[in-house]
């Protein structure tokens, strides 16, 4: 008879799951209706824009795993675009100078990881403002990369699509999912190895930790220091990445603060999907979209001045923001250097 | 009566000299430390130091027509600097004066072309406000972002920005375009100048009484000290019965006004119309500037000088030195780190901290 009085453990399984993921189901389950829809329509277009929504939403995805990272462990990342920038300068180099993509790949996420560093070194031994340490480092990207920058080089070669065998030939999911170039394919694999790391691991658990209550970690023997300094060095490699994507992969050269906002828009992508790897993943997509249907627009015979396509990534990013910010529950530490005492 | 408190009586001296020593120390250092691996990373990419800053300082401050250049850089400049050190007051770190920026120089632009038939100095001053209430229209709109929805106003001026580029680059390329193929407005009417007394711009003048009139606000008005209160502690302002939301969007306000003169003043002084492009940064160095002059109106001043004379030196030391421009952006971006990771500087010239107000800016989470 004690059991009746534990009501809230009788709510059945499944009607948590709906309640928890109910929306987002209901979302994904629309978008692959419609998507289908179209594509009966007009399969060769619907095709282009899902596959080059899924490349659009690269970028954005890893410079979302790289801030989750570094807010689950309580450092607020606003530098994303300047590492993105110099690991695609970086990146870009190497490839001139060597001709060696891989090694040009490496590169590119090496000095994204130092850059890491320097965020941590600021916000974590110095115990700077981290807001103002994170632009630091985006007007030192563009000041370096602006001044080392020659007009005329480009990449020798760039990433190719590698073509996964019959599974491309599956009509619209096949170009869009198995005929990807090799940084698109990481993407998919490290969304998943950072869900798990950071929700199946010790080390997961260890970073949440710091993210959530510092003090308490630290008591228990977690090293809050090194939890921070190595999570946000990764998250730095990561973003070197995604530069390595702009200029490796996507377009084969390197323009003057091509990031272009990115940085920033993946820090809207990790708020709205919920500061987890495979939300963040859902986010990117829809923005992801909205870059590939500004493309499509483009091209479109319509007599809307091609300045207002333009905008729509940053205004989706502001709706966003105002929507969402307020739902979702940000790590308790975010921002707030640790003083250990 | 320890002796620690004795000690510290001593070591405060109570002469204001000794406290702006104290105050510049840390900054000097910065700037020094960046112009020092500036010159590290000028003989590494094969140029020569010495021959590239002294043409930099020969372009700026060589004759009076340099010493002119480089005060028609900074005015926009102390206006943006202000604009950024303000809204730090409130704890607000508005990357978006650039966006703000933009539309004021815009405006001025219609305004300055599109009304005939005013004597000067009205239309001037008709031309500069318009741009003023241009940028103070758009940063109201962070300002209350920030206040209803708690969106960070980091990541919504600077989305802001883009789309102010957008806007911007539509109306000079489409409706207010001028004839022939370039981009841009038709010049402004004469009426509408921001003329210069000999070399010497008088948007400068306007740029000092700005920022004397800031000071002003901020610490001899309520206003003012309701805003110091909000970023210093929120949660404070708001149990003393301050009204928040209100002080966050009336500080956008006022700093995107600024923000927006600026801008006006480029396109009234300088520029003469709206063209995409030529406003570019501006916005940005603010940032730098601001924290320069930590974050106070009157270090606004020598700081957007020190980056104005940059800016003015930069073509001179481009062609005499065959140095790119590009490095005094590096040397920018260098003082900004060592300005704002003061405890290295510190360390170094082994002095204390100057108990000057600590502001920090709101993550996510808080508001």
């Amino acid at each position: 008879m004690q059991n009746s009085n534990n009501l809230p453990t009788q709510v059945s399984p499944l009607k948590q799951f709906l309640k928890r993921w109910g929306s987002t189901i209901g979302i994904a389950l629309g978008v692959i209706g419609i998507t289908i829809w179209q594509y009966n329509l007009n399969s060769q277009i619907t095709e282009a824009v899902v596959a080059s929504s899924i490349r659009q939403a690269t970028p954005l995805v890893l410079g979302a795993l790289c801030g989750l990272l570094g807010e689950r462990s309580g450092v607020i990342n606003i530098g994303i675009e300047g590492q993105m920038l110099l690991g695609a300068f970086v990146g870009f180099l190497a490839n001139v100078w060597t001709g060696n993509l891989l090694f040009a790949v490496f590169a590119a996420v090496a000095a994204g990881a130092l850059m890491g560093l320097l965020l941590a070194y600021m916000s974590v031994t110095l115990k700077m403002d981290q807001i103002i340490g994170g632009t630091v480092i985006n007007i030192l990207a563009l000041g370096l990369t602006g001044y080392f920058y020659q007009v005329g080089l480009t990449t020798q070669g760039k990433l190719q699509p590698i073509a996964l065998g019959a599974l491309a030939d599956i009509p619209l999911i096949g170009p869009a999912f198995f005929n990807n170039p090799p940084i698109t394919y990481a993407t998919f694999i490290l969304v998943f190895v950072v869900h798990y790391v950071l929700f199946y691991t010790k080390w997961g658990l260890r970073t949440r930790a710091v993210g959530e209550h510092p003090r308490a970690a630290d008591t228990l023997g977690v090293n809050v220091f090194k939890v921070r300094y190595v999570n946000v060095i990764l998250g730095g490699a990561i973003a070197g990445l995604a530069g390595a994507f702009l200029t490796l992969e996507a377009v084969g050269s390197f323009e003057r603060a091509m990031t272009n906002g990115r940085g920033f828009v993946a820090l809207a992508v990790m708020i709205f999907g919920k500061y987890t790897p495979l939300g963040a993943w859902g986010a990117a997509l829809l923005f992801g979209f909205a870059n590939a249907m500004q493309t499509q627009l483009q091209f479109a015979d319509i007599q809307v001045p091609h300045q207002f396509i333009g905008m729509l990534p940053y205004i989706l990013t502001i709706v966003v923001l105002s929507g969402f910010v307020g739902r979702t529950r940000v790590p308790a530490a975010d921002g707030v250097p640790y003083d250990k005492e | 009566m320890d002796d620690q408190a004795k000690k510290e009586m001593d070591q405060s001296p109570s002469s204001w000299l000794g406290d702006i020593r104290r105050v510049i120390a840390v900054p000097l250092t910065a700037v020094l430390l960046a112009l020092l691996i500036g010159a590290i990373l000028l003989a590494v990419s094969g140029a020569n130091p010495i021959k590239a800053y002294s043409a930099l300082i020969d372009g700026s401050f060589g004759d009076m027509k340099a010493f002119g250049r480089t005060l028609a850089k900074a005015t926009p400049l102390i206006f943006s600097g202000l604009a950024v050190a303000f809204a730090f007051k409130a704890g607000l770190f508005n990357i978006g004066a650039q966006g703000q920026l933009l539309f004021g120089a815009l405006v001025a632009a219609v305004v300055g072309f599109m009304v005939h038939g005013l004597p000067a100095f009205l239309h001037a001053t008709l031309a500069l406000l318009a741009g003023g209430a241009a940028g103070a229209l758009y940063a109201a709109i962070p300002g209350a972002l920030k206040a209803y929805t708690g969106a960070h106003e980091v990541i919504t001026t600077i989305m802001l920005n883009y789309v102010a580029i957008n806007i911007t680059d539509y109306f000079a390329d489409g409706p207010l375009k001028d004839t022939g193929i370039v981009a841009r407005t038709p010049e402004i009417l004469d009426t509408a100048r921001i003329p210069s007394i000999g070399e010497i711009p008088v948007g400068f003048f306007l740029a000092v009484l700005a920022a004397v009139a800031i000071w002003w606000l901020l610490w001899h008005t309520t206003l003012g000290f309701e805003i110091r209160t909000v970023g210093l502690s929120p949660h404070a302002a708001k149990y003393a019965g301050m009204k928040v939301a209100y002080t966050v969007i009336l500080t956008m306000v006022i700093s995107g006004f600024l923000a927006g003169v600026g801008g006006a003043i480029e396109t009234q002084g300088i520029v003469y119309r709206y063209q995409p492009g030529f406003n570019t940064g501006l916005g940005f160095d603010g940032i730098t500037i601001a924290l320069l002059g930590k974050t106070h109106p009157f270090g606004i001043i020598p700081a957007a000088l020190l980056i104005g004379a940059m800016k003015a030196g930069a073509s001179t030391m481009q062609f005499d030195a065959g140095v790119a421009k590009e490095i005094t952006d590096v040397i920018q971006a260098l003082m900004l780190f060592f300005v704002t990771a003061d405890m290295i500087v510190r360390k170094l010239i082994r002095a204390r901290d100057d108990g000057g107000e600590k502001i920090t800016l709101s993550g996510w989470g808080q508001q």
